[in-house]
């Protein structure tokens, strides 16, 4: 009995301890990118609105593109809204024509916050140049939106 | 418009009204397709015939898949893909040559599905059988599955994809039928350049259509499976072997 | 009878320290061949779109073979109640974890998208004979951990029987998933037929019990145990009846094609004009794999443990090269496309696919052997799998102090 609490503490005391570490070593790199004053280079280059609320975007776009990501592929479900080529052919950077890179629209925000990205091992990341993008757009290119 | 086909397709009576309305149905159907917004059905099933008798010594089938999909090599052929290729069949007793372009048979009963661990190959309610490369884990058993090597895995990095053909390291691919564009109410890239700069050995179309070129093509005569011993009941059909 | 004692071995010499450095430095090698292939591509190996499956595959289905086949030992007792094996059983359900795992690394680190891994755990196809077997394979490990609690756990030895039962049926369920992987497959004239899943079968036997034994030898010696002619004569002999059964297995399946007009194409392969593959067959299969084992065990040369341990070795080799020649060799041959017509193209239709182990490959293949000899050692390090001895006295219940002049006949 004795040896099995002993163990359980220790696992307790092992598993704390790390993310002790864990979230130590997060707020130190939180702070010391916003003291650097390093952040992502969002830039919008099209349009004025997202397909949804920006806000809704931020926190929830890796849904949607999921979602449609099933359908397309096994529905043949083709609508221009919520398509990945879509998100592409939109918020490339027209010098580069590309959504990744050091400014690119997915990367640096993907980098900022540490978050692998998988789609651009088999998606192109770049704008399909004949493509006509979806979205409600109201006017040009509008600059730098910071986060 | 979408609105009523839906309805249309919907319905039990699906049938009946088809036959009475086929003709001026399918002109609709081939000048703007399916809805984008519209499921895939099984009422239809895709599929090819291809002409022996009429395919020479020509490439353009091919270059045209390889081209529409951004198919491209290193140089080295072992491990380079091919999602079309031509292939010389020579009569062992008679010595007697034919060529034919060789893709994914779109099976009925694929093996390559039946294989797949998680049902990353899989088949579409179409008929098209593809790889959903965001589950494909690159196992590769479903080209140990496939009788006709019509797979090929991605042996290194790619870059510069089509926008509507990914493909990408470390997974497996094939002929997807030009799904992209079967989508949007076109034929395939093959059969398109065939057609066109080709022979004109290949005809697409649904084969659950009975007015279709494809079908009628078919009731018109002689046509074969390739590994009929399997009883996989492709969707691609030759005539002339 | 006697309770069987075990320990845990000493592990504090230089001995013990370089075997696991020796083994680190394979798993290291492992490691980054692993790395090297996944970071250019699979380009940069052997395999190609004609040859898929290539020597990872040979060592991952060898070791997943093997590891079913090494808790035969612990069967032998739970399940079949022979109790000269009781003392051998806990070394018997950690080889079948630590090879199951070795094998399943490599099998893993070859995928395609081994990041993915987490898609092959939460997307099923039930269709697939593969997704089964990754059932069959975590629940293994699960399986066989109980069956060694009970044997571990004095208060719970009692379920030994029942759970070893459950083991023994999980692990014929396993190989039989493991044999169908290919016995499954319709389209190639190498495959498709039932017989492979027994034959995979008595295959995880004798592979497992020639690992077993190699293993035990070793750990007794090097820790200076005792083992007894008792147990050493019989697992001698029953090594000797799994290569036999083998080899009838590859007799059978070979005699089965050569009936069948369709597959002589493949059989001419394989037993004549295959290349590397044909001499793979015969003399890595079955001159060095079963023929000379079978001498060495069945003759007097087995009383030489050094013989018993050569013959042990090349049965291991030999189910390698069994391997080699069933995955490399089946998928070297080509496919018929139209019945009497010769195919060809630029994607190497109708032409036998060329093959050559690539350094990276063999280096992730014998990473995984020295990840399982490697888990093994430390296990036997922090818990007490080895029994403290096997001499006659204490493994044979019905020894009598007169010394045994006659070896127990073949199993």
């Amino acid at each position: 009995m004795v040896k099995i609490r002993q163990i359980v503490v220790g696992g307790v005391a092992v598993v704390a301890a790390g993310l002790f570490a864990v979230t130590l070593a997060q707020a130190a790199d939180v702070s010391g990118a916003k003291s650097k004053g390093i952040g992502p280079t969002v830039k919008i280059h099209r349009g004025e609105q997202c397909v949804e609320p920006t806000e809704d975007m931020r926190r929830n776009h890796m849904k949607y593109i999921l979602h449609q990501r099933d359908k397309t592929m096994h529905q043949g479900i083709r609508t221009a809204k919520h398509s990945f080529k879509n998100c592409v052919d939109c918020h490339a950077d027209p010098k580069t024509n590309s959504v990744q890179g050091q400014d690119g629209f997915c990367s640096s925000c993907h980098e900022y916050a540490s978050v692998k990205i998988d789609c651009f091992s088999c998606h192109t990341d770049k704008r399909d140049k004949n493509a006509v993008a979806v979205a409600p757009f109201k006017g040009t290119a509008a600059k730098g939106a910071p986060p | 418009m979408s609105l009523n086909r839906r309805e249309f397709i919907g319905i039990g009576g699906a049938a009946v009204a088809g036959m009475a309305l086929a003709p001026g149905l399918r002109l609709i159907d081939l000048a703007q397709a399916r809805s984008p917004d519209e499921t895939v059905t099984s009422l239809k099933r895709w599929g090819l015939l291809i002409d022996i008798d009429k395919c020479q010594d020509c490439n353009v089938c091919v270059t045209a898949c390889h081209e529409e999909n951004g198919v491209v090599g290193h140089g080295r052929p072992a491990t380079d893909p091919q999602w079309i290729r031509k292939v010389t069949i020579k009569d062992k007793q008679t010595g007697y040559v034919q060529t034919l372009p060789l893709m994914c048979q779109h099976c009925e009963s694929p093996p390559c599905v039946d294989v797949c661990p998680t049902g990353a190959s899989f088949k579409r309610a179409d008929g098209i059988v593809l790889v959903d490369k965001h589950i494909c884990i690159g196992c590769r058993y479903c080209m140990m599955a496939c009788p006709y090597k019509a797979r090929s895995f991605v042996h290194e990095d790619t870059t510069d994809q089509k926008p509507h053909a990914p493909r990408g390291k470390g997974t497996v691919e094939s002929c997807t039928l030009c799904v992209h564009r079967v989508d949007a109410g076109k034929i395939p890239a093959c059969v398109e350049a065939c057609t066109q700069d080709g022979n004109q050995a290949m005809v697409f179309g649904d084969l659950k259509d009975r007015n279709s070129d494809v079908s009628k093509n078919l009731a018109s005569g002689l046509s074969v499976q390739l590994r009929p011993d399997l009883n996989l009941n492709t969707g691609v059909r030759y005539r002339g072997i | 009878m006697a309770q069987a004692h075990f320990d845990t071995i000493e592990g504090r010499g230089p001995g013990f320290y370089l075997l696991l450095a020796i083994l680190g430095a394979f798993i290291v090698a492992g490691v980054l061949a692993a790395l090297y292939m996944e970071h250019n591509g699979h380009w940069v190996t052997g395999m190609s779109n004609q040859i898929v499956w290539g020597t990872p595959h040979v060592f991952a289905v060898f070791l997943i073979v093997a590891a079913s086949g090494a808790l035969n030992v612990a069967s032998i007792a739970s399940v079949f109640g022979r109790q000269l094996y009781k003392p051998l059983t806990r070394l018997s359900g950690l080889l079948s974890i630590t090879l199951l795992a070795g094998g399943l690394i490599v099998l893993v680190l070859d995928l395609g998208r081994p990041d993915r891994l987490i898609e092959a755990m939460t997307y099923y196809n039930f269709k697939s004979i593969f997704a089964l077997n990754i059932i069959l394979y975590v629940g293994f490990f699960a399986v066989v951990a109980v069956y060694l609690w009970m044997m571990m756990e004095r208060r719970m030895n009692d379920y030994t029987k029942p759970v070893g039962m459950f083991a023994f049926i999980w692990r014929l369920t396993l190989t039989t998933g493991t044999g169908s992987i290919f016995g499954f497959l319709v389209a190639r004239d190498a495959y498709d037929t039932a017989v492979l899943a027994p034959m995979f079968i008595i295959m995880s036997f004798s592979y497992g019990l020639a690992i077993f034994m190699v293993v035990l030898m070793a750990a007794m010696r090097w820790t200076g145990r005792e083992l007894g002619d008792a147990v050493f004569g019989r697992l001698r002999n029953l090594l000797g009846v799994f290569v036999a059964a083998v080899l009838y297995f590859v007799v059978v399946h070979h005699l089965t094609n050569l009936y069948i007009t369709q597959r002589h194409g493949i059989e001419g392969f394989i037993l004549l004009h295959g290349g590397q593959f044909t001499q793979m067959f015969w003399i890595g299969q079955i001159i060095l794999g079963s023929v000379i084992p079978l001498v060495i065990l069945f003759s007097r040369l087995g009383k030489s443990r050094a013989m018993v341990m050569l013959a042990s070795l090349l049965v291991t080799m030999g189910g390698v090269a069994q391997m080699y020649v069933t995955i490399i060799g089946g998928q070297a041959y080509p496919m018929p496309l139209v019945p009497g017509k010769e195919a060809s193209s630029s994607f190497f239709d109708g032409v036998v696919a060329s093959y050559a182990p690539s350094l990276p490959e063999i280096g992730l293949g014998l990473g995984g052997i020295a990840l399982a000899l490697a888990m093994t050692v430390v296990a036997l390090k922090v818990l007490p799998f080895l029994p403290k001895s096997l001499s006659d006295a204490d493994a044979d219940p019905h020894f009598k102090a007169e010394p045994a002049k006659s070896e127990p006949a073949a199993a």
